[in-house]
């Protein structure tokens, strides 16, 4: 019996662990996917975070899509298609796109190049910081100064 | 000098930011563009409350209103419900055809809906949300009106005015007849 036993767990272990493993990466991928789609009756959530019926249905859809054969990166086209690209929660890193992600970065880059101009100013002029007096101004103030004295 | 240089500074890196905000606070973030406009409205086949299937290439040559509508949706739907009825009674023997979509619903509601305001224009449902995610819909109610080609014209979101379909409606019937007539010109496509 104990023979028997383990080879009907082998055999059940060989027909099962691979659907088993498929069914854990299909549903990897949906919540892959679903994870970067954004849920079009929520406010911020994404179709993955959603507990809406319609986000229950956008999962279920990028399942059966899946398991027709069709690659994440159909899928997500998909979804691009029918509601554009505002259904990305990251939008795509090209064109218009491209320029918003690395204008951050730009703004950084200009902001340091501001401030080591200024520091080396600071630098080359460090009395620079004394007030500019008017000559005249100067002249009056020394005369009272004198006329006081005197 | 230098300080005249950098007032006229000031304007450049300002006027940009208030463009930017003026354009920002002028736009409803909730109207989203739909990428299907002037593309071929997708196919489906509806399941009708009466019985039978109504599929959307049988209506190719006519003017399609594709409505995705719930009895939940209130006062939205409630408000165009009439202004869908009277615009199919009104347009019926002109070659326009008022579909509605029921989506995310119950059948008893949804019959319950339809009993009240008399529908009589094909009315089926969406029981997994399919039509309602190929036609990009976010919110309920939409509206898609299709020209006699089968492509998606204008999308409407909310309630339907009857300004609103009647000058829908009245643009893709002319839109039409022009076709019509360029089609009908001799010595076209010879």
């Amino acid at each position: 019996v104990g023979r028997k036993g383990i080879i009907c767990f082998v055999i059940s272990l060989v027909i099962v662990a691979p659907r088993a493993f498929g069914a854990s990466s299909l549903e990897e991928d949906v919540r892959r996917i679903s994870a970067e789609l954004r849920c079009p009756v929520c406010q911020g959530l994404s179709v993955a975070d959603s507990p809406s019926r319609m986000a229950d249905q956008m999962r279920d859809l990028i399942r059966e899509r899946l398991e027709a054969g069709e690659s994440p990166e159909e899928v997500k086209a998909y979804f691009v298609e029918r509601y554009g690209e505002w259904i990305l929660l990251t939008p795509r890193r090209e064109g218009f796109n491209l320029f918003l992600w690395i204008l951050p970065f730009l703004g950084l880059a200009g902001g340091a190049a501001a401030l080591v101009i200024v520091l080396r100013r600071w630098k080359r002029h460090p009395a620079a910081a004394s007030p500019s007096v008017n000559p005249a101004y100067l002249e009056r103030v020394r005369r009272e100064m004198a006329q006081d004295q005197s | 000098m230098t300080v005249s240089w950098k007032r006229s500074l000031i304007p450049f890196s300002v006027v940009p930011i208030l463009l930017l905000l003026a354009y920002g606070f002028r736009t409803d973030p909730r109207a989203v563009p739909s990428p299907l406009i002037e593309k071929a409205a997708p196919p489906f086949s509806l399941s009708l409350f009466d019985g039978g299937q109504l599929n959307l290439d049988a209506l190719r040559g006519k003017v399609v209103v594709v409505n995705f509508w719930a009895s939940w949706c209130y006062p939205a739907c409630y408000e165009e419900a009439p202004v869908l009825e009277g615009g199919w009674r009104a347009y019926k023997d002109k070659g326009v055809v008022v579909v509605g979509v029921n989506v995310q619903d119950t059948e008893q509601a949804a019959r319950e809906f339809m009993r009240r305001f008399q529908f009589s224009f094909p009315n089926g449902v969406d029981p997994k949300g399919k039509i309602s995610i190929d036609y990009g819909v976010y919110g309920i109610p939409e509206t898609f009106f299709l020209d006699t080609e089968g492509r998606i014209a204008y999308k409407h979101v909310g309630a339907v005015t009857g300004k609103v379909f009647s000058d829908q409606i009245e643009g893709l019937l002319e839109r039409a007849r022009q076709a019509g007539q360029e089609r009908g010109k001799p010595g076209r496509g010879a």
